[in-house]
């Protein structure tokens, strides 16, 4: 359509990585728009984690390039990608989880301004860090919870910390590694919200297994299998796709 | 709803002043102090242990802060020792002087080391560590005619500190030397753990896929941890140095690394001030058990740590923080 002229915010071409005989990326070429609202899905192990770690650098691909904004950034390492924009967040809960909600927030935000490696002043004393870092949970509603270490937090309530961390560090490509993921279906609507309310110009890939959070906040669907695109459109396009019913109904189509 | 409004505004405000000065923080020196004139016979113990507890405040840094498991602290401890030694036997005593040339001795095989070690993790690492110990230890032992081998470095005239404090028989010059220079290392520590550096360390410890993922350099951030925490074993290694003026091999010995370690241990670590109660309390039970019991006295060391690993993990700091929950409770 028209956003063909214009640079992508996240472009990979003939992404591959193997490990022996497992292949886990088979020549993916995969586009991400600019303020995107862009679905990964595929069953299990067909390679979709993979697939983030390769584009946020804890992987190398075998082969293939990233480009994010028309820049190639298959070279660059984890720390150099984040500072350039690409954000993720894990699907397994990954956070420092003696210390406070606010401090995870902190150090994300510190990292982003460049002041992480300060040693000659106290922490507390950037207050424009820690204020941007509160004002972040108030916006998500853990204000509440600001001082309580977050391993005390319900589960659900840890989702929405990753959620917050990953925004301390202003992403303009936001990966989100099965948001919902372990979240009772009680709990998951103020993830989905949360996911609705991120600002329109972050290009963002939801990573996910329930469909019923896919349908409701994805505009396109990218479906993966065994390391390779299997199919990607508008969500209708792909509930009505033979292949991909297919695959989700367990009869994989041996190709 | 007042109340509630004031709490949450106050949450940013409380964790912005976490690093102000506390009224417990000013507990060890007065200790410190009081000690001096309650047992002036005792001198000479209390500047071992004041150097030692800024030896075990080096590792605490690595250990309880960026989360690197070393069982070889005694290499940058010995190589301040060696350096002080040398210089103080080749007519260059002068205390203060050899303190920071030992610094930066211990701080050079500090970076050095550590760019090897930590490229690894876990179970190797902690070999690493040992190993790179285990080396220097070899190299003293073998350079007979530099540090006197076996034997000891023989020869250190030590200057009197600052030209003059002399450091007489009953160890009193000794004892607040040792105590200003850890005075020293602990501002320098106590600065460094509340910096954003020092939070971006505890940050490491707790999770270090994260602090990638948020675009920490991880590796740097530990080699800097690393020297910082070489140079501070290494002004500790000059200090027993200077004030015992005799340096020998087991200064660089595994024992000296291990020993630190279960101080530690004791105390609590990751805490600051688990190096203040670890160390005097294995110190000054050492002593009196070699005291009452010089035959057996390691089997009640071995009691004592076997009782605190059954039913004090986290030290003696980790038991004042169970009753202070408690009491909080029972309020």
């Amino acid at each position: 359509m028209t956003d063909v002229a214009m640079p992508l915010a996240l472009e990979t071409r003939g992404l591959c990585k193997n490990f022996g005989a497992l292949t886990v990326a088979n020549s993916i070429d995969f586009r991400l728009a600019h303020g995107a609202r862009h679905a990964l899905i595929g069953p299990n192990g067909a390679g979709k984690t993979s697939f983030v770690n390769l584009v946020t650098g804890v992987l190398h691909p075998n082969d293939g390039v990233i480009m994010l904004d028309g820049a190639d950034i298959t070279a660059l390492t984890q720390a150099q990608r984040v500072k350039r924009g690409i954000v993720r967040t894990f699907q397994i809960t990954t956070l420092f989880r003696g210390l406070s909600v606010l401090e995870n927030v902190t150090l994300a935000v510190s990292e982003r301004l460049g002041s992480g490696g300060d040693i000659h002043r106290p922490a507390g004393s950037r207050r424009h860090i820690i204020d941007e870092a509160y004002a972040l949970l108030e916006r998500l509603r853990l204000h509440d919870e600001a001082l309580r270490p977050v391993k005390e937090l319900a589960y659900g309530r840890q989702r929405l910390v990753e959620i917050a961390v990953a925004l301390g560090l202003a992403p303009k490509v936001l990966l989100l590694d099965e948001p919902a993921a372990g979240v009772p279906s009680s709990e998951s609507g103020t993830i989905i919200e949360t996911i609705e309310r991120l600002p329109a110009d972050i290009a963002v890939l939801i990573i996910e297994h329930d469909m019923d959070l896919v349908f409701r906040l994805a505009r396109r669907i990218t479906v993966l299998v065994a390391g390779q695109i299997l199919v990607e459109g508008t969500p209708p396009e792909i509930a009505a796709d033979a292949r991909v019913r297919q695959v989700y109904l367990g009869e994989r189509a041996h190709a | 709803m007042a109340i509630a409004e004031r709490v949450v505004a106050g949450a940013a405000e409380t964790f912005a002043r976490r690093h102000r000065f506390r009224w417990y923080e000013a507990l060890p020196w007065l200790i410190a102090l009081a000690a001096y004139f309650a047992f002036p016979d005792y001198l000479a113990l209390g500047s071992q242990i004041l150097a030692t507890v800024l030896f075990a405040l080096s590792v605490d840094l690595v250990l309880g802060y960026a989360g690197i498991v070393t069982l070889g602290q005694a290499a940058f401890f010995g190589t301040g020792a060696y350096t002080a030694g040398l210089l103080a036997a080749h007519g260059m005593g002068a205390p203060v002087v050899g303190l920071f040339v030992a610094a930066a001795a211990a701080a050079v095989v500090g970076v050095i080391s550590g760019a090897i070690v930590l490229r690894t993790t876990g179970l190797t690492q902690l070999m690493m560590t040992l190993m790179v110990a285990v080396m220097l230890y070899e190299a003293a032992n073998k350079a007979n005619s530099i540090t006197g081998g076996a034997d000891g470095l023989q020869g250190m005239e030590v200057s009197p500190v600052l030209g003059f404090f002399h450091f007489g028989l009953y160890g009193k010059t000794a004892y607040f030397y040792c105590l200003a220079a850890l005075f020293v290392g602990w501002l320098v520590m106590r600065r460094i753990v509340h910096s954003p550096f020092g939070r971006s360390l505890t940050g490491i410890r707790e999770n270090e896929a994260r602090m990638h993922a948020i675009g920490s350099p991880v590796f740097k951030r530990r080699l800097v941890a690393y020297t910082i925490s070489a140079a501070m074993a290494g002004v500790s290694g000059a200090l027993v140095a200077q004030t015992t003026q005799f340096v020998a091999t087991d200064s660089l010995g595994f024992e000296r690394s291990g020993n630190v370690l279960i101080m530690l241990l004791l105390g609590g670590i990751g805490q600051l001030y688990g190096a203040f109660i670890g160390v005097p309390l294995y110190m000054i039970a050492q002593d009196r058990f070699a005291a009452i019991d010089p035959v057996y006295w390691y089997f009640w060391i071995g009691l004592l740590l076997v009782l605190m690993v059954m039913f004090a993990r986290g030290g003696v700091l980790g038991i004042i923080d169970r009753i202070g929950a408690l009491i909080r409770r029972q309020r």
